[in-house]
């Protein structure tokens, strides 16, 4: 059965006449009040099974490498980091829902301010081999990214912790440098794996962890193979017997192994062909509306990018729907100039910006230019569709008077080269648990990713005071100025959130799927089963 | 005979010369490219601290040449030294994919060698009728798509439509040896159809150059049969050229077919050389190119030395 959000995302792409979409919606008993009811997509369908243990889940996925390796610290891309949440457990868990709860934190609580967090840790988990879970692995865990010397990904998001230590064999407390409300939720970030404590560091080589898979072999750039865990301490997680992550890097060898059932689910389905793959009447696609966002970042500090009004024509000269239809083929949604999107705990619901070459042109004129020429740097190393989706904005930019010569830049050594040193460029960014999060990663001042060099003083401000407020209200208040000031001031144009699309075959089973990370959260492994 | 042995000693010596300069050029492109391991590992993700940490860790902030002398010091005690990225040993990363690629190799040529010579004495010996046109055209058209098009097409109708074969070739040591070859079928017919026509055409020409030469003419009014002629009188005269041909696509069959690889996700060497300089994994690099220059310099010789025995003119010089 088509389900509504498809026949939405047909309409949208103009694969179904708008009479036939009726006839369809109308048999499906869908009530419509026109086309801008069906505007938000549903997430991928529940499907109804009750979880049974049992089978050899084989998974292919896009981006494994042979430079692959077991180091939380350097996981690359969904491969690892999906073997990753199979083979290890977190101190936190951000469920489908989005909520944290505790995974090998049994709770966790502030004491007796933000700036100090204490984790009690499960009792009776053991590592695979055996050896108790004790404070002494979760200090080591964190300590493996902290540090002048470390070589971590992760290193930007522990660097608030000022000292770690332990209060007996379970209890963990976090020092940090300032209050911090949202402390707790990097924990759940999939580089702050709890592994073994080992001669003062930590054993990241051997794969052995708390998760629910025991990690049998892995051949970077091939394959990983993993068997359950039978002492996993977890009753309703980890159902199949064995899980095979392969690395399958081109698009159509992924599609037709899934379509020969030589593999059981897929990750990144082309777009362009994913109409066809639904013929396939074995196969589901799933679309999770991810807040994964996608944007044109410009430096702040450099002509003419400096003057904000130059910002807001270019964020007027966009037309984000057509954007959405033609380069994500209807999945996703369209962006409003800031990253925070609908999974966001204080998402702030502002006016939308449209499309409006009169009103870029306005503002133009305010900069005191009556055309502009601007260079903008892309590659297709951004995301998919990325070079079609800069010369796409350069049509609609034409007609606000904004000449963008579209640079088109090596994929290879984009984001050393080109992000960050160009005046504008592309780029994307996958959503964070919290705003604080994203924003002191992105937008403070100093952050390293600062990837707009934008020194907004009165965001800097808002930024330390919501991060140490604990009234739900003032800090709603707090993240709600702070998105309308990155949507009127920031200096990104942000028009799109991108979708996960995967699909797998039909005898697969799974809950509501995750919109945190591509792959159920990264979690797919953990999740999923076999419908018996 | 002490002639050929010192052309080969000769060669050899050459040979280790050539693989010297290609590590170095390598050795100098990889490092001129732009980012290197620590960037490209963190990706998006760098930030100057990690970057600098990881550089520090691996050596990379040492002088070049202290760099290539330090890795042509383990290459000569015979360790090719460690992945930058995986830290594991390169000879055990590339052992495996290695075997692969030789397997995936020895079989597309054990389909193709016997195939194209075949075919080329067919079309020799029928030239310029149906069968000759047949042949040409049909070897021709094949060499002339792609070969993820090829590869796509056998997909669609072998796996997808009747579901013969897997279109995953996802080849493992532990597999039973039928399974293995199997799973080969596919990649192997692939390169048949690219590298065919070459040797083909090769055979052909080769054959109707030597047909019309005098003592050719003199063995048919003998009243030789002319699969005699051929076989008896031709070939053995067009070894030469033929074996020039069916060595250099050998080589290409083991050091040219990463696009195959990808499609059938067959784990051979191609894909590890495209990663790891990607990632700027320069042991990994190294050593792969070596092999594959390795490959190129050895099958030469070994066409030069199948020249030279085949032709008594080479072999007894006055």
């Amino acid at each position: 059965m088509t389900s509504n959000s498809d026949l939405d995302r047909q309409a949208r792409v103009g694969l179904v006449s708008r009479r036939s979409f009726l006839k369809t919606a109308a048999a499906a008993g869908i009530v419509t009040a026109g086309a801008g009811a069906l505007a938000m997509p549903a997430f991928g369908a529940d499907t109804g099974s009750t979880p049974q243990r049992g089978g050899h889940f084989r998974l292919g996925l896009s981006r494994g490498s042979t430079t692959d390796g077991l180091d939380p610290a350097k996981y690359a891309d969904v491969f690892m980091q999906s073997v990753g949440f199979a083979i290890h457990n977190y101190l936190i868990e951000l469920t489908e829902d989005g909520e944290l709860v505790g995974e090998l934190a049994e709770s966790w609580e502030p004491a007796p301010d933000a700036s100090r967090w204490v984790f009690r840790i499960r009792k009776g988990v053991t590592f695979h081999d055996g050896k108790p879970l004790t404070a002494a692995d979760v200090v080591a865990s964190f300590n493996h990214h902290r540090g002048e010397h470390s070589q971590s990904a992760a290193k930007g998001i522990v660097d608030p912790i000022e000292s770690i230590e332990t209060d007996g064999t379970h209890t963990v407390i976090f020092n940090l440098t300032a209050p911090n409300a949202d402390f707790p939720a990097i924990t759940s970030d999939y580089h702050m794996a709890i592994l073994p404590e080992k001669d003062g560091g930590v054993d990241f080589e051997s794969g052995n962890g708390c998760g629910g898979y025991i990690l049998k072999r892995l051949k970077p750039g091939v394959e990983a193979v993993v068997t359950r865990n039978p002492s996993y301490w977890k009753s309703d997680r980890a159902w199949f017997d064995k899980v095979t992550f392969l690395a399958v890097t081109d698009t159509a060898a992924r599609t037709n192994a899934l379509r020969t059932g030589q593999i059981d689910a897929m990750d990144r389905v082309d777009l362009k062909t994913v109409n066809l793959l639904k013929m396939d009447p074995n196969l589901t696609v799933n679309s999770v509306d991810s807040d994964q966002i996608y944007y044109f970042p410009m430096d702040t500090q450099a002509k003419p990018f400096n003057d904000n009004n130059v910002r807001l024509a270019l964020k007027y000269a966009i037309d984000r729907e057509d954007l959405v239809t033609r380069v994500l083929k209807g999945y996703g949604r369209i962006g409003n100039d800031h990253p925070i999107g609908g999974s966001y705990r204080y998402f702030a619901d502002l006016p939308q910006r449209h499309y409006d070459p009169d009103k870029a042109r306005h503002y133009l004129k305010k900069a005191g230019y009556d055309s502009l020429a601007v260079d903008l740097s892309t590659s297709s190393a951004v995301f998919t569709g990325a070079v079609d989706a800069a010369v796409l904005f350069k049509e609609h930019a034409a007609k606000a008077g904004i000449n963008i010569n579209v640079r088109r830049e090596p994929a290879d050594g984009y984001w050393d080269n080109v992000w960050m040193k160009r005046p504008w460029s592309m780029s994307y960014s996958s959503p964070r648990v919290t705003e604080d999060w994203f924003f002191s990663q992105y937008y403070s001042a100093d952050a390293a990713w600062n990837d707009t060099n934008w020194q907004n003083d009165r965001f800097n401000k808002l930024l330390v005071q919501a991060r140490a407020e604990l009234d739900q209200d003032k800090r709603a208040q707090m993240y709600a100025e702070m998105q309308r000031l990155i949507h009127d001031q920031g200096g990104s144009v942000a028009p799109a959130f991108s979708a996960y699309v995967s699909a797998a075959r039909n005898n697969v089973g799974h809950g509501k799927i995750a919109v945190n990370r591509d792959m159920d959260g990264n979690r797919i492994a953990e999740r999923w089963w076999f419908k018996g | 005979m002490n002639k050929l042995l010192l052309t080969v000693a000769k060669r050899l010596g050459l040979g280790l010369f050539t693989l010297l300069v290609i590590s170095l050029i390598i050795f100098l492109a990889v490092d001129m490219l732009p980012g290197d391991i620590a960037t490209e590992i963190l990706g998006q993700m760098a930030t100057p601290d990690a970057v600098a940490a990881i550089r520090a860790e691996l050596g990379l902030n040492l002088p070049i040449h202290e760099r290539y002398l330090d890795w042509l010091g383990g290459l000569v005690q015979g360790d090719l030294g460690n992945s930058l990225a995986t830290d594991r040993p390169v000879a055990s990363l590339i052992g495996d994919r290695l075997m692969n690629t030789l397997y995936l190799a020895g079989l597309a040529a054990l389909i193709s060698v016997p195939l194209a010579l075949g075919l080329g004495v067919l079309a020799a010996l029928y030239r310029n009728t149906l069968v000759d046109r047949v042949v040409s055209v049909s070897s021709l058209a094949a060499i002339s798509m792609p070969e993820f098009f090829i590869a796509y097409v056998l997909i669609l109708f072998i796996s997808v439509q009747l579901g013969w074969l897997p279109s995953l070739s996802k080849v493992d040591a532990d597999q039973p040896w039928l399974d293995r070859i199997q799973l080969m079928i596919l990649p192997a017919i692939t390169l048949t159809f690219v590298t065919c026509a070459h040797m083909m055409r090769m055979t052909r020409a080769t054959i109707i150059n030597l047909l019309s030469s005098p003592y050719i003419e003199m063995a048919r009014l003998k009243g030789l049969g002319p699969w005699r002629v051929i076989v008896r009188h031709t070939l053995p005269n067009a070894w030469a050229p033929i074996v020039n041909v069916v060595v250099m696509n050998i080589a290409y069959l083991i050091t040219g077919v990463v696009v195959v690889e990808v499609v059938f996700v067959y784990p051979g060497l191609g894909q590890l050389m495209v990663d790891s300089v990607a990632k700027r994994d320069l042991p990994v690099v190294q050593a792969a190119s070596l092999i594959f220059a390795a490959t190129y310099i050895l099958f030469n010789l070994i066409a030069d030395v199948v020249s030279i025995v085949s032709n008594p003119k080479l072999l007894h010089p006055k």
